[in-house]
């Protein structure tokens, strides 16, 4: 079970988290000018890597509130924890994020 | 009363003061406190203790641990039993009763034991093969194969125990209370962290226990007790044995099983918890988690009385308790002249097959000291067995590449043989973190390589091939120290080091299967390398032949490692064997990971306390003591328990749900509507935010004004719907389906937080804060206007509006919405008025005759006015337009979420599945919900179907039966008449209608 940091209450059991796919994918501001291709890729396509994900989860048995996780798919090491509003933190591959 | 002819003199670890009574087959036996149930059957000359699974042979005990794969037993009789446990983890306790499994009449008479004389027709993969075709076939055979099969048998009655659930964080989680673990255990306490120490045996000291060895001087049980006792004075340590470590997950979370009072009995534990599960989650984790001993494999090896010559030693040195007289310790190393010497110590017979070619050094010169025989360089070419009891082996000398017997066969009579192919360490919580295993050509096992958690896990003892103890405890103290240097603890502490006296190793032969008298897999003798699910080496050859290469399909053909012992004794064997076979060395043929549970854990301690009334929530509605006393039968909304009908006498649902819906079109009806969901949305923005979520347009809601909407995900398609009002200029009162209250909060806080965080929108949950009863019919205002002086006139109070007042003289909010097509009044209240303005409405309403009414009732009324359901007559992919609902669809609003969706090929295309109508031919006639309606009748199916029912209700008011369906095309089916084929054979004929039945008020 992954250790995740809540960046407003801090490390928690996963168990108090609901993951929600695929960060970073924002609404398109005006949806009726995208082709069929374009609006069909926002509804449907994600990626899905072996390795670096960035991704959201939302503390659903906590604060409620939504932010982004970096984990590593293929290790479940996870790189990051971040709000929405910060900018995508960087992150070595060596670096842990684990409390002492 | 059989004596117990196999006891020894010495108390080792038994309480010799405390004799024991338990019956295993029907027969009383003896043993003391202390004893398992295997050592207590073997003390008393024991040796078979059941039936193989698949060919029912004969079989005894096999080790003396939680590896073993051989004496399952039941446990226990009625509820308190339990199929499959282990004699050798079962401590006795007074008037334990046990009996062997899968076979019958009883285990020396078993009918089953057929299978073994038709084994050549049993090979691996016998039921892949044979029961493959035809597949409705396998219903009859699995009857009689799960019969035959069987192992134990589960309880048919309920569970009399409970179970317990814990949580617990930890600086250093130790996992193994043998030398190494105390060690660690001591050194991490010592800096003054929190330690949790656990062992799954019911004491510590690990390996020590079954050793007689001198440790500074002093017997090796008085240094554990020394340590026990040390370990119990320092209170941030939590010592806990008869604790199994089971499963070890990602950053560092663990789970232990501990068997908390198993141990006293079954009816002595009901009245503490029988188990507990610990999930814990530890900053560090040190494993000290040892090695199991490796079989040997040749010919009949399964035999009752052949043992692990480590399980000998146990039985010598910690139960006091040699299985036999006369014994063979067949060996390919120096680990196992240890059992030869303790045979010898305790006056049995012994001597020793080694398969090395010239068995040399401190272990051989000790044996050949005290006189016992050792046969160098030979093997097993037949073992006598009889009316359950070993009676020799034939040993053959090995040809120079260690493939053949040679030579004259020589009779060794025996009535116990030890073996010992080496060690594998127990490196299973590894595998399970993730770590990979690699192939340690020293010391012929897996070793723990690249760990894979971002905290690794510390290895200490002979679970890293350190096989001598005074070693293990060294590196028992360092990993107590790192670990708690890790966990940010000072740890700089020397360690004193310990005598022990323990002699030096020769090297071992890494021969793996022994040679016999004639090829393996031929012949009546068979090779066992797994003996929990009888597999051989023979299948190991056949499954390679038929192209079963692989270790992952290997395991899973021949099941081997798939028994409840996760083949702990097995695996490298048959690793061993699919090298030889395949002719490549072991590290190329990779290895399967291990997976958690270590040891079986019962469904009781996985469910702890939630069972029962504890298993799920239940939601009530404050109006619910009133529902209880009013005969409500309730039905499942969510976690919510809301009245389905109210029973009048012996009415039943049918009666009385045709008599509430008559009475509240006549006259009126109260629900409780409470479980709706509500949400309360405040801030200037709200009103963009309820244009975005609802499809229809919330500009020129005026405040006290009601509007339905409906909710649409990214696809266009319908997901909740609901009533929204306006309560002043930026407030608002949602509400949401009963079920769907919690994802429509989640929606809206998920689009807040997410995509507009700058929208100023507060949204609350308001669900349980209001009580509310829909009062509904042609006397709905009369019963209201008794209790309020808001002014119920169609002017001053219009549909869908609200007005604010008190009710009941209780501060209210009346909504005039309506969901049955009546006159209707949703009166909501604080919660805790909420049952005061039920009994007071239900008071008023008398005189106008108004009745209560249910969930089922609802549905009915809606139906008869053609009202959705989300989530009954939609399921996901139903559109507004596939509703007909085009109305409420905004055309101006350039932007919902959702509306880009309406232009996607698939939702415009002609042809989708549309809202409908159904009257069926038979006007009674009830069509089942989910019921396939399709145009042309074929006399079996598949049959073109265009759809199904979605509703389907007698409606007393229309006076016959009604229903909905989702219809391919089906506005333009609207007077056709089409077939709905029922399960039982016959055909209902349906035309098909609008789906509003009833029209008016």
């Amino acid at each position: 079970m992954l250790l995740i940091k809540c960046p407003w209450c801090g490390y928690r059991d996963q168990s108090e988290f609901s993951a929600q796919g695929e960060a970073h994918i924002a609404r398109p501001v005006n949806p009726h000018e995208l082709s069929e291709e374009q609006w069909g890729d926002y509804l449907f396509f994600r990626k899905n890597p072996k390795g670096v994900h960035y991704e959201r989860w939302v503390h659903s048995h906590g604060c409620r509130r939504w932010f982004n996780v970096i984990r590593n798919t293929a290790t479940d090491h996870i790189h990051a924890t971040y709000r929405p509003d910060e900018p995508v933190p960087e992150f070595s591959d060596e670096e842990t994020d684990q409390p002492a | 009363m059989k004596k117990q002819i196999n006891r020894l003199e010495h108390d080792a670890r038994l309480n010799r003061r405390k004799s024991i009574r338990f019956w295993f087959d029907n027969r009383a036996y003896e043993g003391y406190e202390g004893d398992t149930l295997a050592s207590a059957l073997l003390a008393n000359g024991v040796h078979l203790v059941g039936r193989s699974f698949k060919y029912h042979r004969p079989r005894g005990i096999y080790t003396a641990g939680s590896e073993e794969p051989n004496a399952l037993v039941q446990l226990e009789e009625k509820a308190y039993t339990e199929p499959n446990r282990r004699a050798t983890e079962i401590e006795i306790y007074e008037g334990l009763i046990a009996h062997s499994q899968n076979c019958w009449p009883s285990c020396k008479l078993d009918i089953g034991i057929v299978n073994s004389w038709f084994s050549r027709i049993l090979p691996a993969g016998f039921y892949y093969k044979t029961f493959m075709w035809p597949a409705s076939f396998w219903m009859i055979y699995e009857k009689y194969i799960r019969k035959a099969a069987g192992l134990g048998r589960s309880p048919a009655e309920p569970d009399p125990h409970f179970y317990d659930k814990t949580y617990a964080h930890c600086d250093v989680l130790v996992i193994g209370g043998g030398p190494a673990g105390i060690q660690a255990a001591i050194a991490a306490g010592q800096t003054g962290c929190r330690v949790i120490l656990a062992d799954e045996k019911s004491e510590f000291g690990g390996m020590l226990l079954s050793e007689n060895m001198l440790i500074n001087g002093m017997p090796c049980h008085e240094w554990i007790e020394s340590k026990t006792a040390e370990l119990k004075t320092m209170s941030n340590i939590v010592l806990l044995n008869r604790t199994t470590v089971t499963g070890y997950y990602d950053y560092n979370f663990l789970v232990a099983n501990q068997r908390v009072s198993e141990h006293l009995g079954p009816r002595v534990s009901v009245n503490s918890p029988k188990e507990r599960l610990w999930k814990i989650r530890a900053r560090q984790v040190v494993m000290a988690t040892g090695a199991i001993e490796r079989p040997l494999v040749f010919g009949d090896n399964d035999r009752p009385g052949i043992m692990l010559a480590s399980a000998i030693r146990t039985y010598i040195n910690r139960y006091s308790t040699l299985p036999g007289k006369n014994c063979v310790i067949l060996t390919n190393n120096d680990s196992a002249y240890h059992a030869a010497l303790d045979i010898a110590d305790e006056g049995g017979q012994v001597s020793i097959i080694d398969v090395r070619t010239n068995p040399a050094g401190a272990m051989a010169d000790s044996a050949a000291s005290r006189g016992i025989r050792i046969l160098a360089n030979s093997t097993v070419a037949g073992v006598g067995y009889s009316r359950g009891r070993l009676r020799y082996l034939e040993a053959m000398e090995l040809s120079d590449d260690g493939l053949e017997a040679v030579g004259k066969k020589q009779k060794l009579p025996c009535d116990l043989v030890g073996i010992s192919g080496g060690w594998n360490p127990t490196i299973h919580l590894f595998s399970q973190s993730r770590g990979k295993l690699k192939f340690n050509e020293n010391h012929h096992c897996f070793l723990a390589g690249r760990p894979s958690q971002d905290n690794p896990v510390i290895l200490a003892g002979s679970c890293q091939a350190t096989w001598f103890s005074r070693e293990c405890m060294e590196e028992g103290h360092a990993a107590g120290c790192e670990a708690a240097k890790r966990a940010g603890f000072s740890a700089d502490q020397q360690f004193d080091g310990v005598k022990t006296g323990q002699l030096e190793y020769s090297p071992q032969r890494p021969l793996w299967i022994l040679p016999g008298g004639h090829p393996i897999g031929q012949g009546k003798t068979k090779h066992f390398h797994e003996l929990h699910n009888d597999a051989t080496i023979g299948d190991i050859h056949l499954a390679v032949r038929e192209g079963y290469e692989s270790v992952e399909h290997l395991k899973r053909y021949t099941t081997t490692g798939m028994g409840t012992d996760q083949g702990k004794t097995s695996n490298l064997n048959a690793l061993a064997a699919l090298s030889e076979t395949r002719n490549l060395p072991i590290p190329e043929l990779g290895v399967t990971t291990f997976r958690p549970p270590y040891t079986p854990l019962t469904m009781g301690s996985i469910v702890g306390h939630d069972c029962g009334d504890l298993f799920h929530q239940k939601r009530k509605t404050p109006m619910h003591p009133w529902h209880d006393q009013a005969h409500a039968v309730y039905e499942d909304v969510g976690d919510w328990k809301r009245p389905r009908y109210f029973s009048l006498g012996n009415e039943a649902m049918h009666a009385a749900v045709q008599r509430e819906c008559r009475q509240v079109r006549q006259t009126g009806g109260l629900l409780d509507a409470s479980t709706l969901g509500k949400i309360d949305l405040q801030g200037k923005d709200t009103r963009w935010l309820l244009n975005m979520l609802y499809t229809n347009a919330w500009d020129k809601l005026e405040i006290g004004r009601c509007r339905y909407g409906l909710m649409l995900n990214e696809h266009g398609m319908i997901f909740d719907d609901g009533v929204t009002t306006r309560i002043g200029e930026n407030h608002y009162h949602m509400t949401t389906t009963t079920g769907g209250a919690v994802r429509v909060m989640s929606w809206i806080e998920e689009w807040l937080q997410t995509e507009w965080p700058n929208l100023e929108v507060y949204a609350t949950s308001v669900t349980e804060q209001w009580a509310v009863a829909s009062l509904s019919g042609p006397n709905a205002a009369e019963v209201l206007q008794e209790l309020t002086d808001i002014p119920l006139d169609e002017e001053s109070f219009p549909f869908m509006s609200m007005r604010e007042g008190r009710v009941a003289d209780i501060p209210a909010r009346v909504f005039r919405i309506s969901f049955t097509g009546e006159l209707s009044y949703e009166i909501n209240v604080p919660a805790r008025h909420g049952l005061v303005l039920w009994e007071q409405l239900m008071e008023s309403g008398r005189k106008f005759d108004i009745c209560p009414y249910g969930t089922e009732s609802m549905h009915v009324l809606r139906a008869e006015k053609g009202f959705i359901i989300v989530g009954q007559d939609t399921d996901g992919t139903v559109t507004p337009m596939d509703l007909g609902m085009d109305w409420i669809v905004s055309r101006k609003k350039q932007d919902f979420l959702g509306k880009r969706s309406f232009d996607r090929t698939d939702t415009s295309r002609s042809g989708r599945k549309q809202l409908v109508g159904l009257l069926t031919e038979d006007p009674e006639f009830v069509l089942p919900e989910g019921a396939h309606v399709v145009s042309e009748l074929k006399s079996s199916p598949p049959m073109n179907m265009l759809g199904h029912v979605t509703s389907s209700y007698r409606s007393p008011n229309v006076g016959r039966s009604i229903a909905m369906a989702l219809l391919k095309d089906g506005f333009n089916l609207k007077g056709q008449t089409l077939n709905v084929p029922l399960m039982n054979g016959t055909t209902q004929r349906v035309t098909v209608t609008d789906p509003v039945f009833l029209t008016g008020q």
